[in-house]
């Protein structure tokens, strides 16, 4: 079962947080940290899996993440989830992201934060992976987007201020995850033998 | 109302108090459009948990929700059912959720089933009943809910695997239809068919078919085609792999699908991808638990994870290593964790995790490996726990290790290995303080005195409990515990004679609530002498003194300061294995060296160079590795390591215990304290230390040797008895003993020379005088050097001959001269030269031989044929050959030695020399500061064997670096040079 899933930045300023389990808000954000803390000293050449998280439990639980520009997607699983099986998770998720939002950087998670967690609800529910396919995903969303567009109007407004900050010149901000290795035309492993 | 909302999801999420909005959420998910609802929903989701008293108020919106037509509604309102809900409140919407079952649009049914899964989770009994929809849900024509149920049937097989047995056709069915591709291809990922599924659906194949023939022979087909289909080069398609390896492990082993897994487990390890070799040495964690000799062919690539950048990496490997644990690789494993545990003291994630490895290894080990264990292990355990500062992980090791070994000894304690009782009752003595707080003292202090009365518990080990108790009772505790300790001694002292009566005093010391005087320091001098009288064994000597002296300044800190106490004790474990007052050097060296060669094992191999690497520095293990090192050498060394990590795990493998140099293995942490307050504690155990230094070089050495032999020259009438020193350097438990009886003349005339002045040398035989040979020693003469006894050793290639010259200066004629040998393994040969005399000689083992005697000189050569010997010839080398050597040897040993200076000489070159001289070493080159050196043992077991010095001036100190295939050779080198050094 998933744990939690963490997204935070480069800084470790917490991007989005969902937790299965209960922890009390402290811990919450000391789970955080302590986090970011172990997958930010990782290197680039190391494994994608991490062991023994001191606080989220003891040595049955595993982080499992991903680093893309400039958010760490983390995984925080008990020994029943296949370690490569959540790296493709991560993936899944992070293209879905990528198609709802058309070129997701930070500020999408910033100002979208209830998009994001429903689509993250399409997915894991509960603790458990609901759906692994991309394009059901989608639709659900977008069933979702549909009737809100149709309910929408005073909602429009923000929506048009965050495509307008969007559009502002911010050079300290990285103003798109460059994901280099969404498309499906990853180079491929080098064949065993 | 609904960006409010957002905003307060997102202020909570950076950690910002944000309850006040906590009843908007609720009343926006009661109240709300759909769309409202839905933020509303998802706040409520975030914001509260299973026991908050808000959920009360959503539960009739959830109801109302779960009914409504709108089927976004329903999602909405089934994803908030599973990520939360009181327990309490799930017999009210049970039966609407259950009803979702047969909802027509498959999106529902599937978040039904998760949500009924939880309820599962949550209260299982409540769901009892609706198992059989369970089974309709796993039936369904949606791959998509099917997949959900496995959620639910993964965990109920887990539980009780035996109750789903019926279902493991059905499961095989799904999961060959999966590989076969007959799902939608919307379920491929990168052309993968569903592969979180064919996961969901490996891992219940395992547990289905664990330890079950039958079942598992109903999923060898489909297991072997999954095999075969998931060779896609894709991560997902590794992810499958790795499942479908597992559960081959898992279930009834079949050989040819264990071939074929084996082979995918050799494809992870070796690839380059990180991740595939985590998921490797994992997957190897795992099965060499079926079988260890898995691991056998993939030693190198363990060897090399172990040396890995990344730490996950290592702690998996090291992991790996744990299981592999037995008797005959244990040293080397727990150096190998200690090692890691140093390296990454700073790392709070790790150490803890680590250090209980550790300490399980050594619990572990304690009681597998026994009495046949090196006493450094515990040592370097026990030094592990004592030394750092009182720092939290520090003090929850401890406080770990207390609870292990109490309630290790509240079961039986008959089978536990004495030494093992003793590392328990150090820790016990020194760290139950830890536990005062929660725990009666008395506890322990019964445990321990139970212990005492144990008739198995051997004589050294009640030393030490005592030890413990003394020092449980120097803490402030009640006088009737004390009464309780004393009670114990006075038992105890009966039982062993009277050498243990010195433990009275600490005893009624203790009686005195600590509040008694001291013993004067000389008071407290005998004690130790009774200790060591005490103590038969080398390695009891040890520990119990410096035990006792902790328990002194136990006294004198009164226990207020628990970081100076457990410095003492570690600058004290420190120098009962150090053999001289080396700490500050010492330290330096065992690290760096070690570290050099690691990480040379670690090297790229690159061509071969004439500069071989011990002539760098091993004081700069970086330079080291920059500079190349012949090609094969680090390969070899690795192998060397592979071969004791691995020892005793395959048939073929010979089975015996590669010691890794473990003197120079040091702990560091902390040290520069530990010397600090060795300055408080040295007054009182500096005499120890010295006392100790000769027995516990014997111990490390691992077999005893006496240090010279006693030569007893008797003579009837003139000739007194003198003591012979230093023949023979190193002779095992032998003893040889010349009793030459002569019989003079009663007219003996006066002396024509003195016997030193005797050109002896001329009188060696011709085959011996070409070869090298100690300097004449007079043993013995009688008052007016008439007659006068001389040896020397020659150096022949195969043995050491002992030259035994008996020298009469008389005029007048010996008419019989007895020479008794005592030595069995001494092989005798006579020479005699320049005979004119016609005297009987006896000799007593061989009594036939009756030679006639001179009148002037005699001499006999005794060939010893020693069964150990570790005695040494110069080894001619090459420098380069020497690099090769060097890199090839896997028993070392680093120390200082004294530096001998002289007027004329480099410091090095004088030193050198020295040695030469004495122990007849060959230099083979002195470059700047550095200088090597070479030889190799004469006779016995290791006949013909090197051994490799390396020596580097270092400030006004010489760092040596020994090396040799044999273990023992550099300990009992080492122990020569330095004798030879404080002689000069």
């Amino acid at each position: 079962m998933i744990k939690a899933i963490l997204i935070f930045n480069n800084h470790g300023k917490p991007r989005l947080s969902k937790f299965y389990e209960h922890y009390s808000e402290d811990t919450e954000q000391q789970i955080i940290r302590e986090t970011f803390h172990l997958v930010s000293k990782r290197d680039e050449n190391v494994c994608n899996f991490l062991e023994g998280g001191m606080l989220i439990g003891g040595s049955e639980n595993k982080l499992i993440y991903r680093h893309y520009a400039t958010l760490y997607f983390v995984f925080c699983v008990d020994s029943s989830e296949s370690e490569l099986g959540i790296l493709g998770l991560i993936q899944v998720f992070v293209e879905t992201l990528d198609k709802c939002f058309e070129n997701v950087c930070e500020l999408d998670l910033i100002f979208h934060v209830d998009k994001v967690h429903n689509i993250l609800a399409e997915m894991v529910m509960g603790g458990m992976v609901l759906e692994t396919n991309m394009n059901e995903i989608i639709t659900q969303v977008d069933a979702q987007n549909k009737m809100e567009k149709s309910e929408a109007g005073i909602a429009g407004a923000p929506a048009r201020a965050v495509s307008a900050v969007k559009n502002m010149n911010l050079p300290e901000m990285p103003r798109n995850i460059n994901i280099g290795d969404i498309s499906i035309k990853v180079p491929n492993l080098p064949s065993f033998k | 109302m609904k960006e409010i909302m957002v905003r307060a999801i997102y202020c909570e999420m950076l950690g910002y108090q944000a309850s006040f909005s906590y009843i908007h959420a609720i009343k926006l998910a009661q109240q709300g459009s759909v769309l409202e609802k839905r933020v509303g929903y998802l706040a409520v989701s975030l914001f509260l948990n299973e026991t908050d008293e808000f959920l009360l108020l959503l539960v009739n919106t959830v109801l109302k929700d779960l009914q409504s037509t709108n089927l976004i509604e329903v999602c909405m309102a089934l994803t908030v059912v599973s990520q939360m809900f009181p327990k309490d409140m799930i017999p009210a919407i049970l039966p609407v959720v259950e009803e979702k079952l047969t909802h027509p649009k498959e999106i529902i049914r599937r978040k039904a089933v998760l949500a009924l899964y939880k309820f599962y989770l949550i209260a299982p009994n409540q769901v009892q009943h609706i198992h059989s929809k369970f089974r309709k849900a796993l039936c369904d024509k949606d791959p998509g809910v099917m997949t959900a149920s496995l959620h639910i049937y993964l965990q109920l097989i887990k539980e009780n695997p035996e109750s789903y047995k019926d279902l493991t056709g059905s499961m095989v069915t799904i999961l060959r239809q999966v590989v076969g591709g007959k799902l939608p291809l919307d379920f491929n990922y990168h052309s993968v068919p569903a592969p979180w599924l064919q996961i969901q659906l490996l891992r219940i194949l395992a547990y289905l078919g664990k330890e079950d023939q039958g079942t598992s022979e109903m999923m060898y087909d489909v297991l072997e085609e999954s095999l075969r289909r998931a060779e896609m080069n894709h991560n997902i398609t590794y992810a499958i792999l790795f499942e479908c390896v597992k559960t081959i492990y898992t279930v009834h082993p079949k050989s040819q699908l264990l071939e074929k897994a084996a082979e995918c487990i050799g494809n992870f390890v070796l690839s380059p991808k990180i991740n595939l070799k985590y998921l490797g040495l994992k997957a190897l964690t795992y099965v060499v638990q079926q079988d260890a000799n898995l691991a056998l062919p993939h030693q190198m690539t363990i060897i090399e994870c172990l040396d890995h950048s990344d730490v996950i990496i290592k702690r998996e490997t090291l992991e790996l290593l744990f299981r592999i644990t037995n008797a005959q690789n244990v040293t080397v494993i727990v150096e190998k964790m200690l090692e890691f545990l140093r390296l990454t003291c700073d790392d709070y994630s790790t150490i803890d995790l680590v250090g209980k490895v550790a300490e399980l290894t050594m619990n572990s080990v304690f009681s597998l490996g026994g009495d046949v264990m090196q006493p450094d292990i515990p040592n370097n355990f026990l030094r592990l726990l004592a030394e750092g500062v009182d720092n939290v992980e520090d003090r929850q090791l401890r406080l770990f290790a207390v609870d292990s070994y109490v309630s290790l000894l509240q079961g039986v304690t008959a089978k536990l290995p004495q030494r093992f009782l003793q590392v328990i009752s150090w820790v016990l003595g020194e760290y139950s303080y830890l536990r005062e707080e929660e725990s009666d003292p008395g506890s322990v202090m019964r445990l321990l005195a139970r212990l005492l009365d144990q008739r198995h518990t051997s004589t050294e080990t009640r030393s030490w409990v005592l030890g413990a108790m003394t020092k449980l009772c120097s803490s402030p505790v009640s006088v009737a515990l004390a009464r309780d300790v004393f009670g114990c001694g006075v038992r105890f002292i009966p039982q062993v004679d009277s050498s243990l009566s010195f433990l009275d005093g600490y005893v009624s010391e203790a009686l005195a609530a600590g509040a008694a005087p001291y013993k004067s320091p000389h008071q407290r001098q005998e004690d130790l002498v009774q200790e060591k009288a005490l103590s038969l064994e080398p390695y009891g000597l040890s520990l119990p003194v410096s035990l006792s002296s902790c328990s002194i300044t136990d006294r004198l800190t009164d226990r207020r300061s628990p970081t100076l106490l457990s410095m003492s004790s570690v600058s004290q474990c420190y120098f009962s294995s150090t053999t001289l007052k080396l700490e500050g050097v010492k330290r330096v060296w065992g690290k760096d060296g070690y570290l050099a060669q690691q990480q040379s094992a670690g090297e790229t191999p690159t061509p071969l160079v004439e500069l071989p690497n011990p002539l760098l520095s091993p004081q700069s293990p970086p330079s080291q590795t920059q500079k190349p090192s012949s090609g094969l050498e680090p390969d070899q060394e690795k192998r060397q390591l592979a071969s004791s990590l691995f020892v005793g795990l395959g048939s073929h493998n010979s089975v015996c215990l590669v010691r890794l140099p473990s003197t120079v293995w040091l702990f560091i942490k902390h040290c520069q304290s530990a010397n600090q307050s060795h300055g408080g504690a040295a007054t009182t155990t500096t005499p120890q230390q010295t006392s100790q230094r000769t027995l516990d070089h014997t111990t490390s050495n691992g077999n005893p040797h006496v240090e010279g032999t006693e030569q007893r020259v008797e003579a009837g009438g003139p000739l007194s008895l003198i003591r012979g020193n230093g023949m023979v350097a190193v002779v095992p438990p032998t003893h040889t003993q010349t009793d030459p009886q002569t019989q003079q003349d009663l007219h003996p005339a006066p002396a024509l020379e003195r016997p030193r002045d005797l050109p002896l040398a001329s009188h060696l035989p011709a085959e011996l005088s070409g070869l090298a040979r100690s300097e004449f020693t007079p043993l013995c003469s009688d008052q007016d050097s008439s007659l006068a006894l001389s040896a020397c050793r020659v150096y022949k290639e195969d043995a050491l001959v002992l030259l035994v010259f008996i020298s009469n200066n008389n005029d007048s004629a010996l008419h019989q001269m007895v020479l008794q040998l005592t030595c069995k393994e001494l092989e005798v040969y006579i020479f005699q030269t320049g005979l004119n005399n016609k005297v009987p000689f006896s000799f007593f083992r061989n009594p036939g031989w009756k030679i006639p005697e001179s009148r002037q000189k005699y001499q006999g050569i005794l060939q010893p044929g020693f069964k150990k010997n570790t005695d040494l010839l110069p080894l001619t080398v090459s420098t380069g050959d020497y690099g090769k050597m060097w890199l090839s040897f896997s028993h070392d040993l680093k120390q200082n030695l004294r530096l001998v200076t002289t007027e004329h000489q480099e410091p090095l070159t004088a030193t050198l020399d020295a040695l030469k001289g004495k122990l007849h070493l060959h230099v083979v080159d002195i470059i700047g500061s550095e200088g090597i050196v070479a030889c190799r043992l004469l006779q016995g077991p290791g006949q013909g064997q090197p051994c490799l010095l390396h020596c580097r001036v270092n400030a006004d100190s010489l760092a040596v670096w020994l090396r040799s295939p044999v273990p023992e050779l550099p300990d009992s080198l080492l122990y020569h040079c330095q004798k030879a050094l404080t002689e000069t």
